[in-house]
């Protein structure tokens, strides 16, 4: 299998065990206590002495020239500090940090245009938040509008006034190339059939409850800014804020709050820290920037992919899937933050978990006028779970044969990991069938099948969905560079770091180098390193680094989280046990080899009375350094950092025959909705829900389970009701939770019945792999199949989300139409 | 513009002020009293993070004026604990996992508590209609519904 690489040699030193007393724990969550008291310290609540308040001036236009601007009248108002522009900002500020490569240029404030509703054309610091609000309608900008580019297929042929970055070339295709891995001509040559669809998947996103803001202050003395912010990756790639605000990055101290929340939309924000900055450097005081919700939903970091697709799945008349084939438009909106990274996780499991022998991807990424896209859990993803799972139902109902059955066939066996698949990535390890079987007998498929049969009968229409899904956890950074075609930052590393101290007592502290942004990381870490040293996981106690103290981390994002710390806390607690060890050893006069922690205490094995404490033997270590060999390694104290690496990846082929492993750790979910679709309104009422994930080794199954259900509501949204919807103005229609509807308690259902098969990996310590994404991933194509089932006598065919009822009233009208 | 006064009482303390009129009832917890506990999610009373009770009975504080609120009783979560820590519907909510990020949980245990002292045994149907201002993007509320049942049980000891 040389083209499509090599798997390297695992370097798991801790394997999965049935004995383990805290991974696998429901344990309560560390963090909740003060969060449920009101005491929990996110952005919006940081408070300082002088501190001002910004608000900013956005665009309503989708494509202008900005002609002129006034800004006197919001100058003159009482209590405003500074009224900055796009062209004061060019002077004490570069272009924010970007991953494409040739990058396109995004200003903190727009220069000379707006390129989306919503863009900031000024920004204001204030004595308070209504000052500031007020002095940005007393702004005055001339515009002179540009022609808008919404549609993103119309994008691939803009020209002239229609070009966003003129000085990238006269396009508004940002990037166009064709992938290809394996056979994929001869694969079709081969074909019995070839099934061809369009699929158009919305334009979402993560919208957490809170925004994103930052509290900024430069120290003048010093010159060096401090930024708290609810931002990710600032202990991987922080300093680039340093870099726009053109300070040397260890002139930037980023230190996080809490985030109320991100799904992706907080992995490397950048506007709002470098605007609060360069207002703070501005005004001399510090400045708090949040978010308003309309900031967010028409300017944030984060809108997600929005593409089209012209799929064709190539197959045998036995049911033998062979090739798969898509051309793929991807609207970006007007900026381009993480390059395509998008597409290239998307190329981590676009197969699916089927043995697909060739792929072929033809990309062009378009700029549009709208706001940027960043990531959302999936990060492009779910998008290639929905069209392999659209194109593996439609292959079934071609060949007339039944949906699960035709998955069975083709699934990858239990007996074929590490399986590589085409574009090079690898699947550690899984058990597609045993999670189908397991989903099944939580769906109890038979009862809604007869349910299904007697409400036809009754002129009433319910369906079943079933999808099998990948879960791709633990990215590794080549996913953001792998598309381009001319060099830029091509990392190879995605780390993540701990600090374990055990203090002269005995007590255990942890230092995280990544954020809390409502994920559980102080329960795991707790839970990992209680597993570890034989403690109580109530005596440990956790906290954050700022870049200051920072080890190199990439945070959580691509479900990376509990492996990546899990493997820190392993790397920093082996460490901490070998120095008590061999203290212990010196202390007892024993053989290290002899000697055993349990409990909390070094054993000498076999004799138990001969034991120290981790507290007696911390206090040793602290304070009784002439008791020690004359050893360079005893330093005095108990302490330990560990970088823990990307357990696997290897390099893209320097030819592009494959990609490299960049994203093994292969979780596998199958979600199984049970729909009835009022055909008279378009509602789609869930009935039942059965989801079964398999995430390797689970360290806490409840947080798991929480991650499952949330995940999974969020892709109802997507399947249902979310939108960033442009007029062809290129007004977003939907910029307010009004019309931008998440789902309320009425939409969830009433139940999602979650079940659970861990196949480990044997590539992370214990075996865990990510699970954090993995309910928007599954969930969509799941609906979506499952209200086709649902309108099978009517003939409707759904190739495109969200389904809100105005929608499915229209297919259903369609179909009607077509029937009369 | 003119300032207002007024006098309410937050927590059961006496709070009198000197206020800009449009002042959001919320602002003025957080800013002036710096209770913080109390979120702003969405700005157009969808969400629901910003729920406090007043005069017993939850209220959205973006939607309110601080000058509305003469001689009214303002209880926020940082108000509901009793001496030993938590209220029972706070402890309900970590037994039972009711929350991820945190952001919309002081909102969701102001409600359960008002679900549970109107309703007795509050039936999950009623806590699920009761709870249909309040969002959550984490959660699914699953476990928020089963935090309030278990919060209402606890509160009747
Ligand atoms: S902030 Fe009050 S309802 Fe959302
Ligand atoms: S716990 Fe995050 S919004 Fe509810």
């Amino acid at each position: 299998m040389s083209d499509r690489g090599h798997i390297p040699e695992s370097r798991q030193r801790e394997a999965p065990r049935a004995d383990l007393k805290w991974i696998g724990r429901s344990m309560k969550r560390v963090e909740d206590p003060r969060l449920l008291v009101g005491k929990g310290i996110y952005t919006d609540d940081v408070n300082l002495p002088e501190m001002a308040h910004a608000a900013v001036l956005r665009s309503p236009h989708a494509h202008a020239r900005i002609v002129s601007i006034d800004v006197s009248r919001a100058a003159a108002l009482p209590g405003v500090l500074c009224v900055m522009t796009g062209a004061d900002a060019a002077k004490v500020c570069d272009p924010l940090p970007t991953w494409a490569s040739p990058p396109v240029l995004q200003p903190v404030i727009a220069d000379d245009r707006v390129r989306h509703v919503g863009e900031a054309v000024a920004a204001v610091a204030a004595e308070d938040r209504y000052i500031a609000e007020d002095a940005c309608e007393l702004i005055e900008v001339e515009y002179e509008p540009l022609p808008p580019v919404v549609d993103p297929e119309e994008a691939l042929t803009s020209t002239g006034d229609a070009v966003l970055h003129p000085e990238r070339g006269d396009t508004n295709i940002a990037l166009e190339r064709t992938l290809s891995f394996g056979p994929v001509e001869e694969d079709f040559a081969a074909a019995d059939l070839v099934i061809e669809r369009r699929f158009r998947w919305p334009r979402s996103g993560g919208q957490p409850l809170e925004t994103v803001g930052a509290v900024a202050s430069f120290d003048e003395g010093a010159g060096r800014f401090t930024i708290q912010c609810n931002t990710s990756m600032y202990n991987y790639c922080g300093w680039m804020i340093a870099s726009t605000l053109r300070v040397a990055p260890h002139k930037l101290n980023i230190v996080p709050t809490l985030a109320g929340g991100s799904f992706g939309s907080k992995m490397f924000v950048h506007k709002v820290p470098v605007l609060a900055a360069v207002l703070a450097r501005a005004v001399g005081r510090p400045v708090k920037f949040m978010e308003d919700r309309i900031d967010n939903t028409t300017s944030c970091d984060n809108h997600a992919s929005d593409r089209v697709y012209y799929a064709k799945l190539a197959l045998k008349r036995d049911g033998t899937l062979l090739s798969l084939k898509t051309r793929i438009i991807d609207d970006y909106g007007a900026f381009l933050q993480f390059g395509v990274g998008q597409h290239g996780n998307a190329l981590s499991q676009c197969v699916g978990p089927y043995r697909i022998n060739s792929v072929e991807v033809d990309l062009a990424a378009v700029l549009t006028n709208k706001c940027q896209q960043g990531a959302y859990r999936g990060f492009g993803s779910e998008v290639a779970n929905f069209v392999i799972e659209r194109l593996v139902d439609a292959a079934a109902d071609e060949l007339g044969v039944d949906r699960i059955a035709l998955r069975r066939q083709n699934f990858i066996r239990p007996d074929q990991f590490p399986y590589l698949i085409p574009t090079g990535n690898m699947y550690d390890s899984g058990n597609y069938q045993a999670v189908l079987d397991e989903t099944l007998k939580l769906a109890d498929l038979e009862h809604w099948r007869a349910q299904q049969t007697e409400a036809r009968k009754a002129g009433r229409y319910i369906g079943i969905g079933v999808a099998t899904c990948q879960e791709r956890s633990v990215f590794s950074a080549t996913e953001f560079w792998m598309w381009n075609l001319e060099q830029g930052v091509e990392w190879t590393s995605s780390p993540d770091g701990v600090s374990v101290k055990i203090d002269p007592t005995g007590k255990a502290f942890v230092t995280l180098h990544s954020p809390f942004w409502g994920n559980s990381p102080e329960t795991v870490a707790a839970q990992v390193l209680a597993e570890q040293l034989t403690i109580d996981p109530a005596d440990i106690e956790i906290t954050y680094s700022d870049t200051d103290q920072g080890l190199n981390s990439t945070g959580p994002g691509g479900s990376r989280f509990t492996v990546m710390v899990t493997g820190a806390i392993v790397g920093a607690a082996s460490q901490i046990r070998e120095k008590m060890l061999r203290i212990a050893a010196h202390l007892m006069e024993a053989d290290v080899r002899d000697l055993a922690l349990e409990d909390g205490a070094v054993h000498v094995k076999g004799v138990p009375d001969m034991k120290m404490s981790i507290a007696e033997l911390a206090d040793k270590a602290h304070y009784y350094r002439l008791s020690m060999p004359d050893d360079l390694d005893l330093t005095s104290g108990l302490d330990a950092t560990y970088v823990y690496d990307h357990p696997v990846t290897t390099l893209p082929d320097p030819d592009e025959r494959h990609m490299g492993i960049f994203y093994p750790i292969m979780g596998h979910s199958c979600h199984i909705p049970v729909v009835e679709v009022d055909v008279e309104t378009g509602q789609v009422h869930f009935l039942h829900y059965a989801a079964v994930h398999d995430c390797g080794t689970m360290v806490n199954p409840m947080t798991l389970e929480g991650h499952i259900r949330g995940g999974t509501v969020n892709g109802i949204g997507t399947a249902l009701f979310e939108e960033f919807a442009y007029d062809e103005a290129g007004q977003l229609t939907t910029a307010l939770w009004t019309d931008y509807l998440i789902p309320t308690i009425k939409e969830a259902p009433a139940d999602i019945v979650v079940g659970h098969v861990e196949t480990p990996s044997p590539f992370t310590e214990y075996g865990v792999k990510g699970g954090g994404e993995g309910g928007r991933m599954g969930g969509p194509p799941a609906i979506a199949a499952a209200i086709e089932d649902a309108l099978k006598p009517l003939g409707v065919t759904i190739d495109s989300l969200p389904l809100p009822p105005s929608r499915l009233r229209a297919l259903i009208r369609k179909a009607q139409g077509r029937a009369a | 513009m003119a300032q207002v006064s007024v006098s309410f009482t937050v927590n059961g303390r006496e709070v009198t002020a000197t206020v800009d009129p449009r002042t959001l009832l919320v602002h003025f917890l957080r800013e002036e009293l710096k209770l913080t506990g109390t979120h702003v999610g969405c700005d157009t009373s969808q969400c629901g993070a910003c729920t406090v009770h007043l005069d017993g009975r939850p209220a959205k504080s973006c939607a309110l004026l601080a000058v509305q609120l003469e001689g009214c009783a303002i209880t926020t979560i940082e108000g509901v604990a009793g001496a030993d820590g938590m209220h029972p519907m706070q402890s309900a909510f970590k037994e039972h996992h009711g929350l991820q990020c945190g952001f919309c949980t002081p909102g969701m245990v102001m409600m359960g508590i008002d679900i549970a002292s109107r309703h007795d045994a509050p039936s999950e149907e009623t806590i699920r209609s009761e709870l249909e201002g309040n969002l959550c993007r984490c959660t699914g509320y699953h476990n928020i519904v089963r935090s309030i049942a278990a919060g209402a049980q606890s509160m009747r000891g």
